[in-house]
């Protein structure tokens, strides 16, 4: 008998990952929410909203990573561009932010200040519909995904593979980041947009949204984590991991890559567009900085230090880069680069697999001495 | 009946003629073995039949009916052409288990692979290939870590699972002890008739245990024809062999 679609799917995710998930759960649904909203702020206990907007940021950087880590751990293919798709989702739901500033703004205008700043008297056409979160929400899925559908098809059918990948997915952020920095794009150019006061009509800054948002990328990551389990353990994963490792023996027995390599590639970049969207009002600002190639080249950072092919690895990888940065760069700001730099260095030399390869290798030390 | 026919192929790489009017004619459940020089043409050959090189001119048929020279690697590959490289190329990341499964004859589009689920059947089918190639005790094991002579034999294990009419071997026995070899012989005779097999090598000794008739390629066509012994004792070819 066939088992339904719905079990296979759940019984992807091995029994120890769902308990994993569940106290992960507990902790970013329950308890820290509960820390934040009723233990009062001078309790040694109370959760700061520096610390919730940290984490809840951390979480769509972890969401951006497990993306990366689906496309280059597991399909090797190392693409430097995925900030453009992060950025994109981010830019999508940054329009309907700014709609939502309403008269609020600096001008008391319809139109968002840096319109009436560059003297525009309507929206250009495609800021169309951007006051009603459902088309927004649409915007933010299409985009980014049609973007790297297009630019994925044209890339894979001519069998662009290797470091010729890597920089071509670079110059492609680098030309959008271009793009966006000029005022007539239309968003706002290098000032991007900022000063957000509301979603669905409800106060940004109120613990509540905060929590809802802190949520929001909770759940989103660990719907990534099975999604991305599911994805790996079909034999879908087993032929990307197979395309990796011998592509001319899976073209002649009847596999066409183009198709996986597209899927896949979409895929990656509709999680990142999802994680932009929710990564945006959580830090209040999005500018074409996003874009730039030292942030694309971070997120490889984070999946190399955390284990690439481990779908756990890019989440670790992507918490332990980013709360060492915020530490550095309160701390000793200038240092922080060199940090990054000692750390990529580090794990490159003695940590091929990352922090999830060094912990496997110490437990299999650990079974041989016994 | 046959069941690949080359009629006057071409090939020709910078004005050098890899092929040159090469015809060639293989019956169903023939097991045909191709020797001859180095640079005589049986790896282009190869390439042309499987689609990796155009032929210049000349046909092409499979199973008498379809002309592959305008048809994608994939598209060959799903007709029942099954190709075992020189060098093995099997999936090292992966277990033996997994490889076999990869290569079973089946729909292979990406939107059928990502709901695709491995029924009794076909879990059936890889233990028999398992068993055929001898390594059931390895299933479990990642393909990178077999031994060379095991990799071939995944290998071929890999293009039995496609249940192809027509397997193309290019030196499958080379790196193999004397052992494996003996085996690779008789698993390829059990295979003749329910298959059709072209098999290149240089190990005469092989190309005695398998029995079947021999073509000698020399610069790109055949030179002779025929079972070992007679082309063996080939004036041409004994000079061809042993230079002039």
């Amino acid at each position: 008998m066939r088992t339904p679609f719905i079990i296979r799917f759940l019984q992807a995710t091995p029994k120890s990952g769902w308990i994993g998930l569940a106290v992960f759960a507990a902790i970013s649904l329950v308890l820290l929410p509960m820390l934040h909203l009723l233990v009062p702020a001078g309790s040694l206990f109370h959760v700061s909203s520096y610390a919730i907007t940290l984490i809840g940021k951390i979480m769509c950087y972890a969401i951006v990573a497990v993306a990366m880590d689906l496309i280059w751990g597991y399909a090797g293919i190392l693409s430097l561009g995925h900030g453009l798709f992060f950025a994109l989702g981010g830019y999508a739901f940054g329009m309907y932010l700014m709609r939502q500033i309403g008269r609020d703004g600096s001008y008391q205008s319809d139109l968002p200040d840096f319109m009436v700043f560059l003297d525009w008297k309507e929206l250009p056409w495609y800021w169309t519909g951007s006051d009603s979160i459902l088309w927004v929400l649409v915007l933010v899925l299409v985009v980014p995904a049609l973007i790297a559908f297009i630019f994925g098809f044209f890339a894979f059918r001519s069998r662009i593979k290797g470091v010729y990948f890597s920089i071509i997915t670079q110059a492609l952020t680098f030309a959008a980041m271009l793009l966006f920095f000029r005022n007539e794009t239309g968003f706002g150019g290098n000032n991007g947009f900022t000063d957000f006061k509301r979603i669905l009509g409800y106060p940004i800054t109120a613990p509540e949204m905060r929590v809802a948002l802190f949520a929001l990328s909770a759940l989103l990551l660990m719907a990534t984590l099975v999604l991305g389990r599911y994805i790996v353990t079909s034999k879908f994963g087993r032929v990307l991991a197979a395309i990796r490792d011998a592509e001319s023996r899976t073209m002649f027995l009847g596999y066409n890559p183009l198709y996986y390599k597209l899927s896949i590639w979409t895929v990656s970049a509709l999680l990142c567009g999802i994680a932009g969207a929710l990564y945006v009002p959580q830090v209040g600002i999005i500018n074409p900085g996003e874009m730039s190639t030292a942030n694309s080249i971070e997120i490889a950072i984070w999946v190399a230090v955390g284990g690439r092919a481990t779908l756990i690895g890019p989440v670790i990888g992507a918490f332990i880069v980013n709360l060492s940065k915020s530490f550095f760069t309160q701390a000793f700001p200038e240092y922080w680069l060199f940090f990054l730099g000692a750390l990529f260095v580090v794990v490159t030399l003695w940590l091929p697999n990352g922090v999830v390869g060094l912990w496997n290798q110490i437990q299999e030390t650990r079974r041989a001495a016994k | 009946m046959s069941i690949l026919y080359l009629h006057e192929v071409t090939v020709s790489f910078d004005g050098f003629r890899a092929l040159n009017n090469l015809s060639l004619d293989i019956d169903v459940g023939e097991l045909r073995c191709i020797i001859g020089p180095n640079g005589a043409g049986k790896t282009t050959m190869m390439d042309v039949i499987t689609g990796k090189t155009r032929a210049d001119r000349g046909k092409v048929m499979f199973d008498q009916t379809i002309d592959v020279r305008r048809m994608t690697e994939a598209a060959i590959a799903d007709l029942g052409i099954g190709r075992k490289f020189q060098k093995p190329t099997i999936f090292e990341n992966l277990t033996v288990f997994e490889n076999l499964e990869l290569a079973m004859k089946m729909d292979k589009r990406a939107r059928t692979s990502l709901f695709a689920w491995l029924s009794h059947d076909d879990r059936d089918k890889v233990l028999g290939v398992l068993r055929q190639i001898r390594l059931e005790s390895e299933s479990e094991r990642q393909a990178g870590l077999l031994s060379h002579g095991q990799k071939q034999w995944l290998e071929i294990g890999m293009l039995l699972m496609q249940d192809p009419k027509l397997l193309l071997l290019d030196e499958p026995v080379a790196g193999m002890t004397d052992d494996e070899t003996a085996r690779t012989g008789e698993l390829f005779k059990s295979l003749a008739g329910k298959h059709s097999l072209v098999v290149v090598e240089h190990d005469m000794a092989f190309i005695e245990q398998l029995g079947g008739k021999v073509t000698v390629l020399h610069e790109g066509s055949v030179l002779a024809e025929g079972d070992l012994a007679t082309v063996q004792n080939d004036q041409r070819v004994i000079e061809v062999y042993l230079g002039r």
